[in-house]
């Protein structure tokens, strides 16, 4: 095995485009369980834990090398509630929001933020930049649209976030649980509602009914939360599986995103 | 000059809580595990396993791994020359598969290399074709044709008798995994004379070298077992899982070799907690009597017998609980399937009719309109009366009532959930706000069988011998984090008054069996026969000495030193081999009555849980209880072990199973495989309840299996009192909360 430890972005670009089938590792908290449990042997590894680009955060810009525990101490309320309830404290202090990314394992935690602020991934090669919306990056479970040679530079955020967000996870103990179900919701003060859900389809999901619905609504009646709650219901695409099951997943959508949006009203 | 004695009584003795030897070692990561065993030039194992739940096998072809640098070995059942099979009751599991394989992870071949990744590399190298047959996974069909293990029906009074009231109810179990934190290693080092020195961990050294030998097709002189450094066992080291692959490969290969599982191989690796379906029938009259109780108990044995036919009387002999009831019919079988093997864990089958039975008794409460706690004091068992099943005279202790009147008579705290999520059900996922919340209390009591049962003759032995220094313990007994190392120096002490007491753990060669650290026993077992043996080196050492009493510097009479011990020990050795027995037992009779039983114990629980309804999570807010301990040797030691077995039994309640699909477990791995964390760890209050037994050392009974008898019963009585639903499945899901 090749380790190539890149001191700055340039040379992890060069590194990438020599070797572009090479695997990245940033904190290894999905590449050491592949290595252990699924006898991953890459040839080449690229570590980037040592670029300094890829660990800024300024403003709207997340690099992709910050840490859970890095976002845990954030401004966004919501991404650092899904920050919080990834693994332990070892596993967040490794753990990068840009492996989350390059993983886009359905029940990634930050995606649901990243998700319903229609954020971008910015991906770098050495010959181009481009920025690709979430949905256009994430392709389906634990598929994305980085090509050989690309790294995942950061996520960039709208200018416009608002304060009143919340994240929820449901899991079956205290802490340290895969989620089961998972959810953001954002509310504007013009009444304008994003909601995205985690562990319920092949990718992130925007029930974008529901969405609508609720954004008309300035002061939602309990009815009216019963219906926006019935709609998350209706739009998520769960799957049976060893942690649940699609009926219970499909019913705790709704029943969390109508916790998320009373929280935010 | 003449040394003048202060009394005192031996520091450390029976009833204190000293510091365990092995503790600070353990603490500090300086403690020798078995997976931490080296020597120079060892090979690595590693193990080719089935990805089928049952199929045919073609061939196999180790020729491939052969071919690959630095591999030694490769091994099939065509390698093994003894017994082909193993078997802790009966030996029916081929060594390496035998033609067929018959669940998801059986050893196929095993193959050694220079490391551990070739090693990996050459296991997936071994080329196997199988032919897939359809596989057995439903228990209910494998008994109709008559796929079992064991069937047991007991029968006792008469079968006409009827109670004005009856409840009846459908249980099940899931599959529990022992998840102890040491994964099965050990390291077989050839003696170049054709023999073989075995060092791993497991809970049974003589018994491990029985199946090892007849498989090895040796004389049992040239196998030696020495226990290696164990982290945790709770049932899962008592099959045999990699010892005679390790053995086969070190001496096909003249080298030493190692293997170690990782989380996922153990998983496969060794037996589990049985899943069980129960039906139940009771009947009671107004009073809330129990008149008669019918049960139907059905556990899901897996591809191999392992401990089948021992768990399933127990799950049969405790159909009934703590409680009296003059006319009873019980049917249970363990049946064979495909499904992953099951056997031993604590609880060891009074964990599924515990779940059973205490459900029926909230259900009987109910009916009758009676408080459940009542209820059960109305039917307790206590000394000298019968076993419901098996009709044994209950000639130990037994204090069921004051068992569940200590609980009861526990403070009852009354303050609300806070707003900390940590103390939330959905936890620090912050689903669920404090007005969402439902409390509810649930009350349960189990019982357990201490030691072994059925006619087995189980014994122990130690040797104690004195020496210039102290007292020097010999033993086979395994300690696997248990604490009985502790307990052995403990009743040393207080049976001699020496406090230097060291504990020596010889090999299958230089000391008989110990028996299995499991079923509760060695507290009472070894710890017997170490007080028995200590009993009698002091008897010669004071007779030598013509002296009253014994301390770390010689014998004393009239407060004045006589001899020290270098002189006692100077004048010929002083020891004694004990070889101790607990009060036989007999086998069941035509109807499954008889006193198959050595002693009981009990011990009731009442848990405090929070639970969100809408989305079915669940937080255990408190778990207290009382235990039924005969004599409490080492009250530190004690606690740990209840506290360990709660959070047994609120895994099973809550979270932890083995989830399998036609066959194939999908859950392999602490990602998935749930086991509660510190933050899921309620507060806990215990009461011990001191009624010494009738053969345990100054009284003592076995307290480690009690705490997760009815643990888990209690925590989905509590749910069931938080949300009203019937709940009759274990663990409990967010889905079965909500109804869905």
């Amino acid at each position: 095995m090749e380790t190539l430890l890149p001191r700055h972005l340039d040379e992890a670009l060069a590194a990438t485009a020599a070797h572009p089938e090479a695997t990245i590792l940033a904190g290894g908290t999905d590449l050491m369980v592949a290595v252990a449990y699924q006898a991953l042997r890459p040839a080449v590894v690229i570590g980037i834990r040592r670029v300094p680009e890829l660990q800024e955060w300024d403003g709207r810009f997340i690099g992709a090398g910050v840490t859970y525990s890095r976002l845990e101490r954030g401004p966004f309320a919501a991404l650092a509630q899904a920050a919080r309830t990834v693994g332990s404290p070892q596993i967040r202090s490794a753990g990068t929001i840009g492996g989350n990314l390059g993983t886009a394992s359905p029940a990634g935690d930050s995606l649901p933020f990243l998700a319903a602020l229609d954020a971008e991934v910015l991906l770098r090669s050495q010959a181009a930049e481009r920025a690709l919306r979430w949905d256009e990056f994430i392709t389906g479970p634990k598929r994305t649209a980085l090509q050989p040679g690309e790294l995942i530079v950061g996520a960039r955020l709208p200018e416009a976030i608002p304060d009143r967000q919340a994240f929820a996870k449901i899991g079956t103990r205290t802490a340290m649980v895969i989620a089961i179900v998972s959810c953001c919701v954002l509310r504007w003060d013009d009444g304008t509602t994003r909601v995205a859900l985690g562990s319920v389809g092949p990718t992130t999901v925007r029930p974008r009914a529901a969405e609508t619905m609720i954004s008309t609504e300035r002061r939602p009646s309990s009815a009216a939360l019963d219906e926006f709650a019935r709609l998350v219901s209706a739009e998520v695409s769960p799957i049976n599986d060893h942690r649940s099951t699609a009926a219970y997943r499909r019913h705790a959508s709704g029943v969390l995103a109508r916790r998320l949006l009373e929280r935010v009203l | 000059m003449t040394i003048t004695k202060t009394p005192t009584v031996v520091a450390g003795g029976v009833g204190t809580s000293p510091i365990r030897p092995d503790g600070i070692p353990k603490v500090r990561g300086e403690f020798a595990y078995s997976s931490d065993l080296e020597v120079d030039g060892m090979l690595w194992g590693s193990t080719v396993r089935s990805p089928h739940a049952r199929a045919r096998i073609v061939s196999i072809d180790v020729a491939p791994a052969l071919a690959i640098r630095g591999v030694a070995a490769a091994l099939t059942i065509a390698d093994v020359g003894g017994r082909g099979l193993f078997g802790l009751i009966e030996p029916d599991q081929p060594v390496l598969a035998d033609g067929e394989v018959r669940f998801w992870g059986e050893p196929v071949a095993v193959v050694a290399a220079d490391d551990r990744e070739t090693a990996r590399i050459a296991a997936t190298a071994v080329v196997v074709h199988y032919e897939p047959l359809d596989p057995l996974t439903d228990p209910e069909r494998a008994e109709e044709l008559g796929e079992t293990f064991r069937v047991l029906d007991i029968t006792r009074g008469d079968p006409d008798a009827r109670g004005e009231v009856v409840v009846e109810g459908y249980y099940e179990v899931g599959m529990q995994d022992q998840a102890q934190l040491g994964t099965e290693s050990g390291l077989a080092i050839p003696d170049g004379s054709g023999g073989v020195d075995l060092h791993v961990s497991t809970q049974w050294l003589h018994v491990d070298h029985e199946q090892v030998v007849a498989s090895l097709g040796l004389p049992p002189e040239q196998l030696r077992l020495h226990l290696a450094g164990i982290g945790g066992a709770f049932g899962a080291r008592e099959d045999i899982s990699l010892q005679i692959h390790l053995c086969l490969l070190a001496l096909r290969t003249g080298r030493p070799v190692k293997m170690v599982y990782d989380r996922a191989e153990s998983f496969v690796g060794h037996v589990h907690r049985h899943p069980a379906r129960m039906w139940f029938r009771h009947e009671a009259d107004r009073d809330g009597i129990l008149r008669r109780v019918e049960a139907r108990i059905l556990l899901d044995g897996g591809a191999f017998a392992s401990t089948s036919p021992a768990v399933l009387a127990n799950a049969a002999y405790f159909a009934v609980g703590p409680y009296a009831s003059e006319s009873v019919t019980v049917h249970a079988a363990a049946a064979r399937t495909n499904n992953p093997p099951c056997g031993a864990m604590r609880g060891f089958g009074a964990v599924q009719s515990c779940f059973g039975y205490e459900a029926q008794m909230d259900r009987l409460a109910a009916a009758l309109g009676i408080d459940p706690v009542e209820l059960r004091l109305r039917n307790a068992l206590d000394r000298e009366d019968r076993i419901a099943t098996t009709g044994q005279v209950i000639v130990g202790s037994l204090p069921t009532r004051r068992v569940i009147e200590a609980l009861r008579a526990l403070p009852l705290p009354d303050e609300a959930p806070g707003d900390d999520p940590r103390r939330l059900p959905g936890g620090t996922g912050l689903t669920t706000s404090r007005a969402a919340v439902m409390r509810g209390v649930g009350f349960a009591v189990g019982i357990k069988n201490l030691a072994f049962s059925e006619a087995f003759d189980d014994f122990t032995e130690v040797r104690a011998e004195l020496t210039a220094d102290g007292i020097r313990i010999h033993t086979a007994a395994a300690e696997v984090g248990q604490g009985l190392v502790t307990v052995i120096q403990q009743i040393a002490r207080t049976a001699t008054g020496i406090s230097n007491v060291e504990v020596v753990w010889d090999h299958t060669g230089e000391i008989g069996s110990a028996g299995s650290t499991s079923a509760s026993r060695q507290t009472q077992m070894t710890g017997g026969a170490t007080l028995r043996a200590c009993e009698a080196v002091a008897a010669v050492a004071l007779a030598r000495a013509d002296a009253e009493s014994l301390d770390d510097e010689g014998a004393w009479r009239d407060d004045q030193l006589v001899m020290t011990l270098a002189d006692l020990v100077a004048a010929g050795p002083i020891e004694h081999l004990e070889r101790f027995r607990h009060p036989p037992t007999t086998p069941p009779d035509e109807h499954g009555n008889g006193d198959v039983h050595a002693g009981y114990a009990v011990a009731a629980h009442r848990a405090i849980v929070d639970v969100d309804p809408e989305l079915g999570l669940v937080h255990v807010v408190r778990v207290d209880t009382a235990q039924d301990v005969g004599r409490v040797l080492n009250p530190q030691a004690v606690i740990g072990q209840i506290e360990g077995g709660i959070m047994q039994g609120v895994g099973l309640a809550i979270m932890e199973e083995i989830v399998i699909d036609r066959g194939v477990m999908k859950n392999a791995s602490f990602t998935d495989y749930l086991l509660p964390t510190f933050l899921d760890a309620p507060d806990m209050t215990a009461v011990l309840i001191e009624e010494p037994d009738h053969w345990g050392p100054f009284g003592a009974k076995g307290v480690g299996e009690p705490p997760t008898i009815s643990s888990t019963a209690a925590v989905v009585a509590a749910i069931r009192n938080a949300t009203g639903r019937d709940l009759n499945r274990a663990p409990v899901r967010p889905e079965d909360i909500v109804g869905l």
